[in-house]
């Protein structure tokens, strides 16, 4: 590949058309978790709204222009060679960890349930620097494990470190919030993204080592929160906190158990109807599919995101560019990570963490984010071809 | 890009796949594999069932006149869930709550606090009920003060007012009925939780002692179910079933209303005669009983208490007293449960006895003032020597001597202290002939069965109790170490597994340890009457729908036959009439114009009572009736109220004016309560505004 040729597919003429060199099973795949995400948030809220007098579309609504929303910043990650991408990194970046600050700051971050994760916007807008800057954590450690400052094949140490470095600063912010779930998606991703850059196999171990003594460390010292800890009382033991975590996450058990086989049909269920289960637009949404569409339709969706994910490795294995492979693995972490850890809690296999089910649940940011790590994956797939 | 990352991106991938792989078969096991059981734990948060109580069905005497029935009343009741949320705790709504309904603060208190919730020995008049279910403080309440109840709701924050359907005891004829009746109440979490085996509703009512708690399953019918679907907000979404309430089937008993309250009064105005002669008489119990089935007419006992009182609200006085041992525990019913020595009412008994040992009843036996009997020397009753007296006689005037003489023999006959293996027993298995020891099957609760103080039992009682004789000196408190005492347990320790010659002198004249209730002792002697036949008594006769339409009956059940031939039963006959002609019944039957048969009993009773002074004797009269053509037995025991003919034969003498029509020294056939001479045999009419026949 000559120099020439490469300058030759940055520019814009390089575009055939705006769809080009997109996997068309990956889309479909997304395709169909965002209807059925649509159909799910809206049967979790267009009854309670009802009853209470308020607008039963309310949340269709948003939700449909979250997806629209999200769809253009996917086409726009799309069309710009990732690449490219590599330029603007360091100011993607920057503007995560200024978002992240800025939430800490009185009077602009909001707190819900506990962490102040949000900025508050005019016309009840809120967004969760939080999301974005997993992006950024992804886009800027694969941009430093990929170059290669010495004649070697595989990233060094001072590499990792530096890679290391932008990871942490973030994570550090986001666990003064504190959002246990997102540092946890975060901390994996970065592991996961070190342990396929080549770098020594060391600092995987070391790093994996480090996170479970921080945990127990965080737990036993008191940095974690009074209502982290009974999140993780309670699913270890559901009813110590019979009316708190444990009560939600009974009552998410239960919601999906009755669900059964075939479940109670999109938008009859007594459960979601009846709002027993608490956040279940956004971060308990799998328990409205658990119940209305049963087994079958729960299964149906675990093989989309199986399918989403294989394809993502598939695209990460064809790529001949390591800045691109390591996109990809960040984002396939992301997503593989955030859907077992949504998923888990709701089946009560994770502990309660706020993070949402990718693609489904009911949220701008997270939208907006997921929609921008499938862009990615759609822009080094067609990169791989060209 | 190095072979190493290549692996690692494989590893990832298939750590991913099966993470995946994982939730897949959670996901199974959860909505297939347990899914039952997740879908009945949502019905259960989705669901609540609004329960309308059913009509509970009457409960009437003989010939209709209802003895239980319904009423509307209003009830005022406490949600704890709400008042509990007061910032303190719901004083002040329970303080305004009591200067309303003009009741004790302390008394409202109590009622609505859970009996868990109270310390162990001060939970009279606490809530058996739930928390979750609204507790009734009263459900008599004024409509005025209901009124404002509802109308200041702000005033009264968990606290309403509502019409509901109250059971009411309506006392036709004056009957009291508490003990036979029983009464309902709350159910109780073992209620709730099918510890019986059936499905309750919380905001039922179950029957909570007598004829409500023996029959409770028919009275009750099906309470109507809505079940709703409701919201986190427990806002009604939809009604998935609906049925209507079941009204409870009728009680039609054999209880005739007029001999019920006859016998009520004859039994108080007995404790009172004997209370005036000086004697504690703490209690009683008089049975009136069909001697041809079995069926009971009249089943009372003393001291009672107001069968309405529970619906109306228990005040902590009130319900301490139920149990007060200083108010003779009103809530046992004597009748079923009173457990006393039969005394001379067991010589019938004896006389059996003897006859089957071949002693001629016919014969003249010697009737001295004592008789010796091993070191031990035994008195007549009134330490009289009557001579030499026909056994007849001797059963009229009640001599004791006599039978002790009879018994002494036997038992020396079967081995005195080492008792042969073939042992005749002709006591013993005369007793058990007529079921001592065995419960009579009365279709009420908590029947007591009483003791037959035979060989086997004397076994287990030392086996029992060895230990602390053998060990008497340091086992037994300073108070009882007295010389007598100390002699007794040494006796007791050396051959108390043993009948001894006293043990088998007392047991023939119904003195010792063997002990039976009021009810088995008016069924042996309805056996008697009837040639000796032993019924099992039963107060339920039919259970009738609402319709009017007859569900079940019960019919006489035979549970034995009196060990005794015919020469037998026509002595007895002879000497039980002798007793009211000349006997120790003579004096209290004396110009009564129609003839009865009876039998005094006078028991001496061991130990004190709570104020330290000696237990007077219990007073007993068992008897049937009229001679000629006996169709009743009737028998009255009266507890520490001395002499059997003064006091219960007084009673029994009441009881049979009342039932045969008797005004004096005449019988008035109008005043006859049942003129054919038999209780009615057919069903009658069931309503609730049978009012009872007057007879005048």
């Amino acid at each position: 590949m000559s120099l020439a040729s490469q300058r030759i597919n940055y520019g814009r003429g390089s575009r055939r058309s705006i769809f080009a060199g997109f996997d068309p099973i990956l889309t479909i795949a997304v395709a169909l978790l965002l209807v059925i995400g649509t159909l799910l948030v809206y049967a979790a809220t267009r009854n309670w709204y009802a009853a209470n007098g308020l607008d039963p579309e309310y949340y269709l609504k948003r939700h449909v222009i979250n997806i629209a929303i999200g769809s253009l910043l996917a086409w726009g990650t799309t069309v710009v060679d990732y690449r490219l991408l590599r330029a603007y990194t360091p100011i993607l970046w920057a503007i995560g960890v200024l978002g992240l600050t800025a939430v800490l700051i009185p009077g602009i971050g909001d707190e819900v349930n506990g962490s102040k994760a949000w900025i508050g916007l005019p016309g009840g807008f809120q967004v969760q620097p939080a999301e974005l800057a997993k992006i950024s954590i992804i886009v800027g450690m694969s941009m430093i494990l990929s170059e290669r400052t010495h004649d070697t094949d595989s990233p060094q140490h001072t590499d990792v470190l530096q890679a290391l470095v932008v990871a942490a600063i973030p994570v550090l912010l986001i666990l003064s919030q504190p959002d246990m779930g997102t540092v946890f998606i975060i901390g994996i991703a970065v592991v996961t993204i070190i342990a396929v850059s080549g770098a020594p196999m060391r600092w995987v171990v070391g790093l994996i080592l480090v996170a479970v003594i921080g945990s127990f460390a965080a737990v036993k010292v008191g940095v974690i929160n009074d209502y982290q800890v009974k999140r993780l009382q309670a699913f270890v033991d559901p009813s110590a906190d019979s009316q708190g975590s444990g009560y939600q996450l009974r009552q998410a058990r239960i919601t999906v158990g009755s669900g059964g086989l075939i479940g109670t049909g999109l938008f009859n269920g007594p459960q979601t109807n009846g709002r027993f289960v608490p956040e279940q637009q956004t971060d308990f949404i799998f328990t409205v599919a658990g119940e209305q569409l049963g087994f079958l339709g729960c299964g149906f969706i675990l093989i989309l995101y199986l399918t989403v994910l294989m394809r993502a490795f598939g695209i990460a294995r064809k790529s001949n560019d390591p800045y691109g492979k390591l996109v990809c693995t960040g984002v396939i972490a992301w997503f593989a990570f955030q859907t077992f850890e949504n998923i888990g809690m709701t089946l009560g296999m994770m502990p309660m963490t706020g993070v949402p089910l990718p693609f489904v649940s009911y949220g701008g940011s997270s939208m907006f984010a997921t929609m921008i790590g499938f862009g990615l994956l759609q822009n080094v797939n067609a990169r791989n071809r060209g | 890009m190095n072979q190493r990352a290549r692996l690692s991106l494989l590893v990832v991938q298939i750590f991913i796949f099966s993470l995946l792989v994982g939730l897949l078969g959670r996901l199974f096991y959860l909505q297939v594999a347990a899914g039952p059981k997740y879908r009945d734990a949502a019905l259960s948060i989705q669901s609540r069932d609004v329960v309308t109580p059913a009509t509970r069905g009457l409960i009437v005497d003989s010939s209709g006149v209802p003895l239980a029935l319904n009423r509307v009343g209003i009830a005022v009741t406490v949600d704890r869930t709400k008042i509990d949320r007061q910032p303190d705790k719901g004083v002040a709504v329970l303080r305004s709550l009591a200067t309303l309904l003009n009741l004790q603060y302390a008394d409202i208190y109590q009622r609505t606090r859970l009996c868990g919730e109270l310390p162990k020995g001060s939970r009279a008049g606490c809530w058996t009920g739930s928390r979750f279910q609204p507790i009734p403080i009263t459900k008599e309440a004024d409509p005025e003060i209901a009124l404002r109840i509802v109308e200041r709701s702000d005033q009264y924050p968990g606290v309403s007012a509502t019409p509901v359907s109250i059971r009411n005891y309506p006392a036709s004829a004056g009957v009291n009925g508490a003990h036979l009746l029983g009464y309902v109440g709350p159910l109780t979490d073992a209620d709730l939780s099918g510890a019986n085996g059936r499905s309750y509703f919380r905001s039922e009512s179950i029957g909570k002692a007598g004829l409500e708690i023996q029959y409770d399953e028919y009275l009750r019918g099906m309470p109507g179910i809505k079940t709703v679907i409701v919201d986190r907000k427990e806002a009604v979404t939809s009604t998935s079933q609906n049925s209507k309430p079941i009204g409870g089937n009728h009680l039609v008993t054999s209880i005739d209303a007029r001999v019920q309250a006859s016998a009520e009064s004859a039994l108080a105005d007995a404790v009172r005669r004997a209370r005036a002669s000086g004697y504690r008489s703490d209690g009683g119990a008089a049975v009136v009983m069909d001697i041809k089935n079995g069926q009971i007419l009249a089943l009372a006992s003393y001291p009672t208490y107001d069968p309405n009182a529970f619906e109306r609200g228990l005040t902590v006085a009130e319900a301490e007293n139920l149990y007060s041992e200083a108010a003779g525990v009103p809530a046992l019913s004597r009748a079923l449960q009173g457990l006393f020595a039969p005394a001379s009412t067991f010589k019938s008994v004896s006389v059996v006895a003897a006859a089957n040992a071949g002693y001629d009843l016919n014969a003249t036996y010697d009737c001295p003032s004592q008789v010796e009997v091993g070191t031990r020397t035994f008195q007549n009753f009134d330490s009289k020597a009557q001579g030499r007296i026909s056994l007849k006689k001797a059963l009229a005037i009640s001599c004791d001597t006599i039978w002790y003489r009879i018994a002494f023999d036997e038992w020396l006959r079967d081995g005195g202290l080492k008792p042969k293996s073939n042992a005749n027993d002709y006591f013993y298995t005369a007793a058990k002939g007529f079921q001592i020891g065995k419960k009579t099957g009365i279709d009420m609760p908590s029947e007591s069965s009483g003791r037959l103080a035979d060989r086997q039992w004397r076994k287990s009682w030392y086996e029992q109790n060895k230990d602390f004789y053998c060990n008497y000196k340091e086992r037994a408190p300073k108070s009882q170490q007295t010389a007598f005492l100390l002699q007794l347990a040494y006796e007791n320790c050396l051959d108390g597994d043993k009948i001894r010659a006293g043990d088998a002198v007392n047991f023939s004249i119904g003195q010792g340890d063997t002990v039976i209730t009021p009810i088995k002792l008016a069924q042996m002697y309805a056996a008697i009457g009837n040639g000796g036949t032993i019924w099992k008594p039963t107060v339920a006769k039919a259970i009738v729908k609402t319709d009017g339409t007859v569900l079940k009956t019960f019919s006489p059940e035979k549970l034995g036959t009196i060990p005794a031939n015919k020469e037998t039963m026509k002595f007895l006959h002879s000497a039980l009439r002798e007793v009211v002609v000349s006997g120790t019944g003579a004096g209290v039957f004396s110009g009564f114009p129609l003839a009865i048969s009876g039998k005094t009993g006078t028991a001496q009773v061991f130990g004190k009572n709570p104020n330290g002074s000696q237990k007077s004797d219990t007073s007993w009269f068992a008897s049937y009736g009229p001679t000629e053509k006996p169709r009743f037995a009737v028998v009255m025991m009266v507890s520490q109220g001395g002499f059997g003919a003064s006091t219960s034969g007084i009673g029994v003498r009441k009881i049979y004016e009342t039932l045969l029509g008797v005004q004096g020294s005449k019988v008035v056939s109008a005043k006859i309560i049942f003129p054919s001479g038999i209780p009615p045999v057919g069903l009658p009419k069931i309503s609730p505004a049978t009012k009872v026949k007057e007879a005048k």
